[in-house]
């Protein structure tokens, strides 16, 4: 067995994932990307690995090293469609809604007419979001109509080209917090309640996290929501609705758990390597199979 | 892969030892305990750090 876990930020993540494979006793081998050259024809040295887990903080490197690799039939966690879908929150929505999964109203718009008419459907207050980003980056509340087309002419004269796609979103009234459930192969392993004064509840933006037991309702939502995705390991942001109950807002395809392996009392990296170990051993079989 | 071996190297912006206390791997994240910089492990061998680069758009979960 021989996993290769790729990165272009070598963080606290991927030292615990490099520990707990070499503790599984699974050879691994760390391959910064920055230094790859790819032949999407050929195989060559990624013949050796039965599976690839990446770990680039880069959405470009992830979803560049995932198409080529599994182009090339290797097996990577998570898969790139996964990691495309997780990664915009349009196509996020859109899995969700299908899947019939609860999650905040949306409208969408091209625009900077269509966007105003969607923030005013949505009603005030409405989040703004970039489709595609992490950490609370450029995430807007906006608490009326002259704020809405203060943001919305903002994005559209200095935004990049994705900016022009306005993803408007129903504003929870959370109590001060959301969850965090952590799902391998299938499984809600491990959750995390966020806590924060902002109403961004990102620990990327300052909030407290601390551990939560997993109720059913935790499991089946988050359970169902990273299997609309298709990821094989995922961390789902969950809100609490007062009307409606919890909504699932975002998937996270390269979770960070550092902060919440003493926080939940679980092993995260050991659980997360030995699903991609699962993962391996069922492409060494099939490939058995077929030689 | 790694090693008991404390490796010692110094931050690029205000010259404070920086030590691991196992062989850091290429592109490993440090944060200097004098000045708080974010520092990317550029060379193994010698160690060599750089000031890391600063978040950009694409990077996140």
């Amino acid at each position: 067995m021989h996993i290769a876990m790729t990165y272009t930020r070598l963080r606290a993540e991927e030292r615990l994932l490099l520990d707990a494979f070499e503790s599984a006793g699974v050879r691994v081998t760390p391959i910064d990307l920055r230094q790859v050259v790819f032949d999407p024809a050929s195989l060559g040295e990624w013949a050796q690995y039965d599976a690839v887990v990446d770990r680039s903080v880069s959405l470009t490197a992830s979803l560049t090293v995932t198409r080529i690799l599994e182009g090339l039939g290797v097996r990577c966690i998570n898969r790139p469609e996964a990691i495309r879908v997780c990664s915009d929150k349009l196509d996020t929505t859109i899995a969700l809604i299908r899947a019939g999964v609860p999650t905040p109203g949306v409208r969408v718009g091209i625009s900077a007419e269509s966007a105003i008419e969607s923030v005013e459907q949505i009603g005030y207050p409405a989040v703004l979001k970039p489709t595609v980003g992490s950490w609370g980056r450029l995430v807007a509340r906006v608490n009326d109509r002259d704020a809405a087309e203060a943001i919305i002419e903002h994005r559209e004269t200095l935004g990049s080209v994705q900016q022009g796609v306005f993803y408007v979103q129903e504003h929870i009234d959370k109590p001060g917090r959301d969850i965090r459930v952590f799902v391998v192969g299938g499984e809600a392993i491990a959750a995390i309640v966020r806590t924060s004064g902002h109403w961004v509840t990102n620990t990327a933006r300052g909030a407290t996290a601390a551990g939560l037991e997993i109720t059913p309702a935790l499991h089946d939502l988050s359970e169902r929501a990273v299997a609309s995705v298709g990821a094989d390991v995922a961390a789902v942001d969950l809100l609490e609705c007062p009307n409606r109950g919890l909504l699932v807002n975002e998937i996270n395809h390269s979770m960070e758990f550092r902060n919440s392996i003493s926080t939940t009392g679980v092993d995260i990296p050991g659980l997360v390597a030995a699903h991609v170990v699962r993962i391996a051993e069922g492409v060494r079989t099939s490939q058995g199979a077929l030689a | 892969m790694s090693t008991t071996e404390t490796i010692q190297s110094a931050c690029p912006e205000c010259d404070a030892p920086i030590s691991f206390d196992r062989s850091p791997l290429n592109g490993q994240v440090a944060r200097c305990p004098d000045c708080g910089s974010e520092l990317e492990v550029t060379c193994t061998n010698p160690v060599r750090l750089e000031l890391a680069p600063e978040v950009e758009e694409d990077w996140g979960e």
